[in-house]
């Protein structure tokens, strides 16, 4: 692909649990450098999607190419190696953030670049301090993740997952098991990540923040991509009655 | 109350505490343990037939009893034409029999694990077995030390069973005393007392130990 291909793409990515068809038949196109919202109701497929991208998950079916990386295409005959190497591409940030508890902050975030990269020790924990003092956690470096309040924690989350220098951020309901007054901190951080040039898909309920970061927002339901735009159009004027649906909902909760 | 036998033979029963029961033990603890990790492995590799090779050991292990299998490697094996002398065979007897004990514990612990560790290591690019090395059995270890330092302390009073192929353990020096000098009670009790001072020990560097590895664990 060249540089103008999109840094991301998925076609036709199925995948199913037992009889659950969760993902019918997904399209993605990512560009580089671009903010990507996932949104869409309980249950239709937004975590499997990002699992996917990661390699955390085996797709039954479809397409998936990173620029400049194989098309891996997910038929009966997908090579293991093939499947996995997807995670070196992105990285997830999760919703109850899996940290290593048994880890410091800083060793949490040494462990990828050391263990997985092969970078040098002294490089990999001067760039993590580095990270850690971007996001305002410089002081916790030698706490253990038990001694954090969830958004530091996710803060941590985050940066581990930056340590990887990844081509693709994954971010899945980032805030959602956030106390509310714990949200903002977040949000701030990955709102600077979008603003530089971080390509990243956000899995997300807080609408007026996929508006104000988003460069796309993708609205799935029910396994299948119902419409895909700018911020503005999808939620402000979307084309498709379920998606009208979905953000009235979530705009007027009762 | 023969005092003097009582001192008498405090020496030679301690000395065999320290340099038999004690070595023993630690011996088929550390060879067990290890034996019972690929038994665990095994067990949750998702390989039906690994795994039924691990189910099938640990009930074999578990379903007969210690002097059964220590007998069997001692007096039974020669009869197929392999000798193993007393301390050997006491050894593989009880690394066998723990390894089958420990590896359920050892599962048990690695399953504890919540599933998103494994996707975390996934995630920034370990494969199974560095996750496993790395995530995984530093927090299995820290949740089996209270089942496995149970299973250390039974196996320390279960290594008397040893005197009975003649090693010259803590009770087999009880034994040889006792009958010796035909006071029995004073002389097992005594035996008793030396067990129960070792098992005292062993739970308080447990306890220490657990604190130890519990200062940065949610509750
Ligand atoms: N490992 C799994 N095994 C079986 N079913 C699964 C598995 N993972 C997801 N599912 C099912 O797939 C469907 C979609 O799940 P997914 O987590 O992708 O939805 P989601 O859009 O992220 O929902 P939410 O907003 O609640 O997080 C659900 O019905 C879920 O029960
Ligand atoms: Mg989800």
């Amino acid at each position: 692909m060249s540089p103008a291909d999109p840094l991301l793409r998925a076609t036709a990515l199925q995948k199913s649990f037992g009889s659950n068809q969760v993902l019918k038949s997904i399209d993605l196109s990512i560009d580089s450098g671009l903010v990507v919202a996932l949104v869409g109701p309980s249950g239709s497929g937004k975590t499997t999607v990002l699992r996917c991208l990661n390699g955390l998950e085996t797709p039954d079916g479809g397409t998936v190419a990173f620029r400049g990386g194989p098309a891996l295409d997910f038929g009966p005959k997908v090579s293991k190696k093939d499947a996995l190497s997807l995670r070196d591409r992105s990285a997830m940030v999760f919703q109850t953030y899996n940290l290593f508890p048994h880890m410091t902050v800083l060793e949490n975030v040494v462990e990828g670049p050391v263990q997985v990269q092969k970078q040098p020790r002294r490089e990999a924990i001067a760039n993590a301090e580095r990270l850690l003092a971007r996001v305002g956690l410089a002081d916790k470096r030698d706490d253990h993740p038990f001694n954090l309040s969830g958004g530091q924690q996710q803060r941590v989350g985050i940066v581990r997952a930056l340590a990887l220098q990844p081509d693709l951020l994954l971010f899945d309901e980032p805030t959602s098991a956030l106390d509310p007054e714990l949200v903002g901190e977040v949000l701030t951080v990955i709102k600077e990540l979008a603003e530089e040039d971080w390509t990243m898909v956000i899995v997300t309920h807080e609408l007026a923040f996929a508006r104000e970061v988003a460069d796309e927002v993708v609205f799935m339901d029910d396994g299948v991509v119902v419409e895909h735009g700018h911020p503005d159009q999808v939620l402000r004027n979307p084309r498709h009655e379920r998606t009208r649906r979905f953000v009235d909902r979530l705009l007027n909760p009762f | 109350m023969d005092w003097d036998l009582v001192l008498s033979s405090f020496w030679p029963m301690l000395s065999g505490g320290l340099t038999a029961t004690i070595p023993l033990a630690l011996a088929s603890f550390a060879l067990g343990l290890l034996l019972a990790l690929v038994i665990a492995l095994m067990r949750i590799s998702g390989q039906p037939v690994l795994s039924a090779i691990a189910r099938f050991y640990v009930s074999v292990i578990r379903g007969t009893p210690l002097l059964v299998q220590l007998f069997v490697i001692f007096y039974g094996l020669p009869s197929l034409g392999v000798t193993i002398d007393p301390w050997p065979s006491a050894i593989i007897a009880f690394s066998l029999n723990v390894a089958g004990y420990a590896a359920e514990i050892l599962r048990a612990a690695i399953l504890s694990v919540p599933k998103g560790q494994w996707e975390a290591g996934h995630t920034i690019g370990m494969s199974r077995t560095l996750t496993l090395r790395r995530v995984i059995l530093p927090q299995a270890a820290r949740v089996s030390v209270p089942p496995l330092s149970n299973t250390f302390i039974s196996l320390v009073k279960d290594t008397s069973l040893a005197s009975l192929i003649l090693v010259g353990e803590l009770f087999r020096e009880a034994q040889q005393i006792a009958a010796f000098s035909q006071q029995f009670m004073v002389v097992y009790i005594e035996a008793a007392a030396i067990y129960w001072v070792f098992c005292l020990v062993l739970s308080v560097g447990q306890s220490a130990l657990e604190k130890r590895l519990d200062r940065y664990v949610a509750r």
